[in-house]
């Protein structure tokens, strides 16, 4: 009960949210030079005036604004995203095309960053201001400020091009053409440069967080009651530091979510995937409206569901919490 | 006469640190059927039927599934495809195709002379891009028996015109699957049929296209590979890394880092050349806004192309990749002419010229102030760039603004917001296609491509409109003889650099690059060596 509440709590917040979000979006674009009809006559290359107004009255570019828009929101509260100018075809198509893909690289390269995350904070946290931490932190500084195309980029030439281990891009490989398990197994292969890449980045903020967080924890009354008491110090690191230290670690991977969509983007040209990252870019570059507006409407989904997870996971952590309040 | 002089490749690639290998092992061959062939593209055309949509990545993935009325041989001489002869009538007013005979849909139905009427006169004529400027005098389609299309105009229609732009053009749509539908949001731009040497499979937005052999292609026993596997990969340095992994065996369209298209070039892995692009190259072109009152001079335009050092840029930034132009068509089209009035690099001669033309230096030894309006490629800004830095030494001081395509059309080609543009223009084949609606006036406005730099010139107008219609193969050249020599001599757009689309292609492909459009070819006689 207390679960469903905050859903709906959260839900209602995030409608009219998603409404400005929608409405910033579309009035911006507006602004951008040329219509999707310009960018598709860009690629075309040529085209005449009743070539142009053809196109123009067949997608409804002809209207006003306002008309535009309201028809879009209208489309929405139907559950229909409409028609993407630069590929015909259903944008609801589209976003579920590329949508697993981004989403399990997203998931796996969080997952691989918060856990490493973790368990490499806490050592730093555990050694501080000695050996271990000095190099963990270094190491964490560099990784952290190195553009994560460049370290795709080298990722590929020594794992693809040189050693011939993992495949250099794409989702999957077409020519074996692969099916069931063994299709699979195949695009897991294909994600682990990805993931790692994407990954590499967050896992220095992770670090850099746990360290900090376990060091405080460390310090407090707690935890010397703890040692007191005479409980061994893996217990007192695990089970009274680590739950603590472990509250800023979920906010900021909730966070996280969001801009890992944008992370996304990058890594998705660099490895060649086709996820939702790259389709909105392609959006943009197309004045593809409806596409881009879908995305919005997916990713917002996206983001809200994970930070409810958060919430859920914060009263976990901490009963005093109250997330339904 | 030769049309396309073809190959010249010790000409194209002169100085170029490319190798190319191959050549005359490849002939004495046998081929081998079987084997897939991969190929990476940088852009997904998004539309795969070049019946209705005309472009050098439409027509490269849809050429094997959909087939032209001609194509062009080795020599790049029309080469009958769908039709096996043609002829003209005297006064230019009708041509007649014979059709091939026993060639069927890939859905079983047969093709016929329906189907070619069927999609000059409602797709190529009123729909298509570029069709629409070179068959606007095409007044009907006549078929008296299934194996005959007698096109028939309202003004003279050039032989070579329309075989040359038959094969970018004339790519023939089931009538069966189109008639009586909403063209553009027909399935079957997206998942053509057609009469080609392979079937469609599959599309998959912003990722691949997938082919298969066609067992009952009308040329028997072709084609020899049984699949091609097109990949779009957007990114370069992806893109090359694909290439040298061995995860695809071709990369077109130069779409790698031209750096790394020189370090391949030097592995004996990959052909790196530019063979069998000719026919669809693109040249960097300064196009200036003739409502300018400084650009109406044509003292300053003469002093611009005097300023830049197009064969320094040639060497250094395109590491020889391309050449400088001259007239209004590429070295390899039938219409260059090699002795045309030129501007060479002399920075002295500029200063004199704008001296001359009243813009003296003043304040801060500038002379004029001027826009550069730029699409945010890397080679059109690269070459804004140049141009920039160019002036900037005779005293012109130029501002750049990149916009991506949309925003670029936008301003350039319906605004005309804008002073000096650097205008990246494809060629094909032909100049009455693609060339020579950039110069003629009395056009409406927003027209992408045609003639936005406000030139208007009676007696150039003339000339356009007489080779149009000149019947007659040699007046018809002479004409763009003097069309190309009044052009260089008012510079109203300055053809600056030519380039020609460079390929990699893994050693072991035969029959590749075997034509000057081979891109957007059929591909049916393409086999993989052991």
């Amino acid at each position: 009960m207390r679960i469903l509440r905050l859903v709906l709590r959260r839900l209602s917040l995030s409608i009219p949210c998603l409404g400005i979000i929608l409405a910033v979006l579309f009035f911006l674009l507006q602004l951008a030079p040329g219509d999707a009809v310009d960018a598709l006559i860009g690629q075309m290359g040529t085209s005449d005036d009743t070539l142009s107004k053809l196109l123009r009255s067949y997608y409804g570019l002809d209207g006003s604004v306002v008309g535009q828009f309201t028809g879009y929101v209208g489309r929405l509260a139907t559950l229909d995203l409409g028609l993407s100018i630069a590929y015909g075809k259903p944008v609801i198509d589209l976003i579920l095309e590329r949508l697993p893909v981004t989403v399990v690289l997203m998931v796996t390269s969080m997952a691989m960053a918060f856990t490493a995350g973790c368990v490499v904070g806490v050592i730093a946290a555990r050694y501080v201001h000695r050996w271990p931490d000095t190099i963990i932190s270094v190491l964490g500084m560099l990784v952290y400020s190195m553009p994560s195309f460049w370290f795709g980029l080298m990722a590929i030439v020594l794992f693809a091009v040189t050693l011939g281990w993992l495949p250099a891009g794409g989702i999957s490989d077409l020519r074996a053409g692969h099916t069931g398990i063994a299709h699979l197994l195949d695009m897991a292969k294909h994600l682990v440069m990805p993931a790692l890449t994407l990954g590499l980045i967050f896992f220095a903020v992770y670090l850099r967080v746990m360290r900090t967080a376990m060091v405080e924890v460390m310090t407090l009354d707690f935890m010397r009651t703890a040692r007191a008491k005479g409980l061994q110090e893996r217990a007192v690191l695990f089970r009274h530091a680590l739950r603590n230290a472990l509250l800023p670690m979920v906010t900021i991977a909730g966070l996280h979510a969001s801009s890992m969509l944008g992370g996304a983007v990058v890594v998705e040209s660099v490895f060649s995937l086709p996820g939702l990252g790259r389709l909105a870019q392609e959006a943009v570059v197309q004045r593809d409206l409806n596409m881009l507006l879908g995305i919005t409407v997916m990713s917002s989904v996206l983001v809200i569901a994970v930070n409810l997870v958060i919430d859920i996971i914060y009263a976990r952590l901490d009963p005093r919490i109250d997330v339904g309040a | 006469m030769t049309e396309l002089r073809f190959p010249r490749r010790a000409a194209l690639l002169g100085g170029a640190a490319l190798a190319y290998h191959g050549g005359a092992a490849e002939a004495q061959d046998t081929p081998r059927r079987g084997g897939t062939v991969t190929v990476q593209v940088a852009t997904d055309p998004r539309f795969l039927m070049p019946a209705l949509r005309g472009n050098f990545s439409i027509t490269n993935l849809a050429a094997k599934v959909v087939e032209p009325l001609v194509d062009l041989d080795s020599e790049g001489q029309p080469q009958g495809r769908l039709a096996t002869s043609w002829e003209g009538t005297p006064d230019g007013l009708a041509i007649t195709f014979r059709l091939r005979d026993g060639v069927k849909w890939h859905d079983g139905r047969p093709f016929t002379s329906a189907d070619v009427q069927f999609s000059a006169m409602e797709m190529w004529r009123r729909v298509q891009n570029y069709g629409t400027i070179v068959f606007r005098n095409l007044v009907a389609v006549d078929t008296p028996d299934p194996l005959t299309a007698i096109f028939r105009f309202s003004k003279p229609m050039p032989l070579r015109l329309m075989l040359y732009a038959g094969t970018e053009l004339s790519y023939v749509a089931p009538r069966h699957l189109y008639e009586g539908t909403d063209f553009l949001a027909n399935p079957v731009n997206m998942a053509p049929i057609g009469t080609g040497p392979f079937r469609f499979v599959n599309y998959t937005a912003g990722q691949h296209v997938i082919v298969e052999r066609n067992p009952d292609y009308w040329d028997a026993g072709k084609p020899y590979l049984d699949r091609i596997i097109t990949r779009f990969i957007a990114d370069p340095a992806a893109a090359a890394a694909a290439v040298e992994s061995g995860a695809v065996d071709m990369s077109i369209f130069s779409s790698l880092p031209r750096t790394d298209l020189v370090r391949l070039g030097r592995e004996a892995r990959f052909r790196v050349s530019q063979k069998g692009n000719e026919a669809n190259s693109i040249g960097n072109t300064l196009c200036f806004n003739h409502r300018k009152p400084e650009l109406q001079d044509v003292r300053v335009r003469r002093a611009f192309a005097h300023a830049i050092d197009v064969n320094f840029y040639v060497r250094s930034f395109l590491l020889g990749l391309g050449r400088r132009g001259l007239g209004l068509q590429p070295s390899f089209s039938a219409f260059y002419f090699p002795d045309l009035t030129d501007y060479p690099f002399d920075p002295r001669r500029a200063e004199a010229l704008l001296d001359e033309a009243g813009f003296r230096r003043g304040q801060g030894g500038i002379r004029l102030t001027l826009r550069m309006t730029s699409t945010n490629g890397d080679d059109a800004v690269r070459f804004a760039t140049f141009v920039q830095q160019s002036l900037a030494r005779i005293g012109v001081r130029l501002s750049i603004t990149t916009y991506d395509s949309a925003g670029y059309l936008a301003n350039v080609m319906r605004d005309w917001n804008f002073d000096l543009t650097g205008e990246t223009i494809g060629f094909r084949n032909d100049p009455q296609i693609s060339t020579t609606v950039f110069l003629r006036s009395g056009q409406p406005r927003g027209v992408p491509w045609s003639n936005q730099w406000g030139w208007e010139s009676a007696p150039m107008d003339a000339l356009i409109d007489g080779a149009a219609e000149a019947v007659d193969p040699d007046r018809r050249r002479a004409l763009y003889r003097e069309l190309g020599e009044m052009v260089m001599q008012e510079l109203p757009m300055w053809l600056a650099i030519e380039q020609v689309y460079t390929s990699v292609t893994a050693v072991k492909l035969r029959n590749d690059h075997n034509n000057p459009r081979w891109t957007g070819s059929h591909w049916s006689d393409l086999w993989i060596a052991a």
